[in-house]
């Protein structure tokens, strides 16, 4: 949920990353983690079984610096994806800013995303909310895999709105920051 | 026109300020949170604990949230207290309203019947700010427009851009 507290002269926001389990949702919050700088970010919380599967979610606070005198904050969250935690995906997305779809490229996950998606979108009615209402990005990741559906026919399935959408690769980089980027704009200019 | 979903305004902030900084006294807590039950931090007083009070605050949300999800699962609407008891520092958790929630850290030098006790009144006291400020949330966010423009969101973008770089 957007906050501004004009006392203390600051803004917070949060962005979820949605998607299906093992989609690398919490592969694109460790890679951002890893690369920006000590001074903009706060610790990395990560509830997680032995197996370092998301049992509910990843948080990482990141600071933007003052900008027109209000310090300003992103909250970056991740949901766990596997189908049965779905009752901590709902609380997750409670106040939600914005959302990145992490989809998994593989053709042996085609069905997850679609489910996923699907997901998202009753989770969100459970809020009394629409995704169309929210900043969204999609991004299709493991570019870098053999058996994967080409981005045309992933368009035409899961974002035929045709949101923002992005190639990465996650585990490199890869359009992790682009997706990102994208998605914190529109956060911020829904504010203004 | 500013839309946030929750904006503290200068008087409503000191009168939370108020509020907890009495509870604080009264309690003899080592400190307290208001925080939103989204994950995100309203206002705090008390010694600066020395660990991530942002990651805290939203870990003490999803904390209440998976307990009010407990409390349904049994026939409850929720659990309007969670207390932690530690060996040396424990904390106390109390539902203002839907939208926020109260949490008292607090060591031996108090007891969880005075917390309970001096939270349950500070708990009515910010209940009616919060309520005046959801109110006023609703209905004034033009006055503010002016902070947060259209020169806010060319700043921010630039600030994203410098942030999330290779």
């Amino acid at each position: 949920m957007s906050l501004i507290n004009y006392s203390t002269r600051e803004i917070s926001c949060k962005v979820v990353f949605y998607g299906p389990g093992l989609g690398g949702k919490t592969t694109n919050v460790q890679y951002v983690y890893g690369r920006i700088r000590p001074e903009t970010k706060g610790r990395l919380v990560s509830l997680a079984t032995e197996m370092d599967r998301t049992l509910f979610f990843d948080f990482l606070p990141l600071d933007l610096g003052p900008i027109k005198g209000f310090r300003t904050r992103l909250h970056l969250y991740t949901v766990p994806g596997q189908v049965y935690y779905d009752a901590s995906r709902r609380l997750i997305l409670r106040g939600v800013d914005g959302i990145v779809f992490v989809a998994d490229s593989l053709i042996s996950r085609f069905e997850a995303n679609v489910e996923s998606l699907y997901n998202l979108h009753e989770n969100l009615a459970q809020h009394d909310m629409k995704l169309e209402n929210l900043p969204f990005a999609v991004q299709y990741n493991k570019r870098d895999l053999r058996d994967i559906i080409p981005v045309s026919d992933l368009q035409e399935e899961l974002n035929p709105t045709r949101y923002p959408h992005f190639e990465a690769v996650a585990t490199q980089g890869v359009g992790v920051f682009d997706t990102l980027k994208c998605v914190s704009k529109m956060v911020l200019r829904k504010l203004a | 026109m500013v839309r946030a979903n929750l904006a503290i305004f200068e008087d409503d902030y000191w009168a939370l300020h108020g509020t907890l900084t009495e509870l604080l006294r009264n309690a003899n807590a080592q400190c307290i949170l208001l925080i939103d039950r989204t994950g995100q931090l309203i206002s705090s007083q008390g010694a600066p604990p020395d660990f991530d009070i942002t990651s805290f605050a939203s870990l003490c949300a999803a904390d209440f949230e998976a307990n009010v999800q407990l409390a349904q699962l049994i026939g409850e609407r929720d659990f309007s207290t969670l207390y932690h008891q530690g060996a040396d520092e424990s904390m106390y958790l109390s539902r203002v309203d839907t939208r926020t929630v109260l949490v008292v850290l607090f060591d031996r030098h108090t007891t969880l019947g005075l917390v309970r006790l001096r939270t349950k009144k500070a708990v009515e006291q910010l209940g009616a700010v919060m309520a005046r400020l959801f109110e006023k949330v609703e209905y004034t966010h033009e006055e503010f427009s002016r902070d947060v423009d259209e020169e806010f969101a060319v700043r921010a973008e630039a600030e994203i851009d410098n942030l999330f770089r290779d």
